[in-house]
């Protein structure tokens, strides 16, 4: 899933006071589930950009809507006559969300009101951690599905560093080393063999590098 | 409305286990506390989303009160803890705003404390009159 967390409301708030209409347009995926930018996010933000607008005397109008996805013209279709009501769009999708909605409308303005801030997963409640830094090419079969790249501080392939103390990270102490977890999580497997394996530098090409990255599916294209 | 005649106009959201039977309880015993309040009564403070204090706050309330059990007596275990929580959260939000923190209150109270209501409400009522009206209010030139 798809972690984002919302950006102050005097920061948002100084993007859009030049409007006079913007429309809050909620995601009802991703970050619904990380508690950013869902119906409830949606009716929150606007209440407080009602209330920092009259503080500041600025005649902005705040609408809402959520849909289901914004990363899919789909759903943002069924939004049209809604979205065309307003001088700009305050998105509150994460960054893939925000850049299709910029591209269905060319000449509305489009504000992200999230940082979107990585992929993870839901540790405990209201705890979410980065698990992917989605580099393009998979290792986790080597690492006893932990990923070294996402969760050891220095990145490394060929672990542990030597810095650790008892079992956590130098860098941050309240971390656990991911090379410990990897050694721990190998050796409950049988595949502690696997640490020996030394890796070659990795290929970072198919990370970011040159742009966006593209994904063609021929069997699926008509 | 000038600042000097200033009435505010606060909500108190009651737990209906505590807070709201302890008004109920103050009536009883002729205790008077000033009009000032609106009082809603709510199934469990933890029932109040935060959609619910950002809305009173949008709609001109001047502070709101949030009537709880006391710690440890919540008829739903927990709820009045996740209300603090939550009210912890929103003063955040309110200051992001422009708005006093102290403007949105929690406290505790058994059904059988009237008395500490109405000193609760009659304490919100004259810090809020210090804080002055709601900018929300100012701005837009709506009275009490």
């Amino acid at each position: 899933m798809i972690v984002a967390q919302r950006k102050s409301i005097p920061e948002i708030h100084n993007i859009i006071k030049e409007h006079e209409n913007v429309i809050v347009l909620g995601c009802g995926t991703c970050v619904t589930v990380c508690l950013a930018g869902g119906e409830r996010e949606v009716s929150i933000i606007s209440s407080a950009l009602r209330i920092a607008a009259k503080k500041a005397g600025t005649k902005v109008k705040i609408n809402e809507l959520t849909i289901e996805r914004q990363c899919d013209n789909v759903f943002i279709e069924g939004a049209v006559e809604e979205i065309k009501k307003n001088d700009a769009i305050l998105s509150l999708g994460c960054g893939a969300g925000v850049q299709a909605i910029a591209e269905r409308y060319p000449n509305i303005p489009v504000y992200a009101g999230l940082d979107t801030a990585f992929l993870g997963i839901l540790e405990s409640r209201g705890v979410w951690t980065e698990k992917c830094a989605q580099c393009g090419e998979c290792l986790l079969s080597d690492f006893g599905g932990i990923c070294p790249i996402t969760r050891c501080a220095k990145h490394m392939l060929n672990g542990p560093c030597g810095g650790s103390r008892e079992d956590r990270c130098e860098i941050k102490v309240n971390q656990p080393c991911a090379w410990q977890l990897i050694y721990k999580r190998l050796k409950d497997i049988g595949e502690l063999d696997k640490i020996k394996k030394i890796h070659p530098l990795k290929d970072w090409s198919k990370s970011l590098n040159g742009g966006s990255r593209t994904i063609i599916r021929e069997d699926h294209r008509i | 409305m000038d600042e000097k005649n200033f009435e505010p106009k606060i909500v108190a959201f009651c737990c209906h286990y505590c807070a709201y039977a302890s008004a109920d309880l103050a009536g009883s015993m002729r205790l008077q506390y000033p009009p000032n309040v609106r009082i809603i009564r709510t199934p469990c403070t933890g029932r109040l989303e935060v959609e619910y204090y950002m809305k009173a706050f949008e709609n001109g309330a001047d502070g709101v009160l949030v009537a709880g059990c006391l710690e440890g007596g919540c008829h739903f275990i927990e709820g009045n803890l996740f209300a603090k929580k939550r009210v912890k959260s929103i003063q955040k939000i309110l200051e992001e705003c422009g708005l006093e923190k102290e403007r949105l209150q929690m406290i505790n109270n058994s059904a059988a404390m009237a008395k500490n209501l109405v000193d609760a409400i009659n304490l919100m009522i004259s810090m809020v009159k210090q804080l002055g009206p709601s900018p929300v209010n100012k701005k837009i030139g709506i009275g009490y």
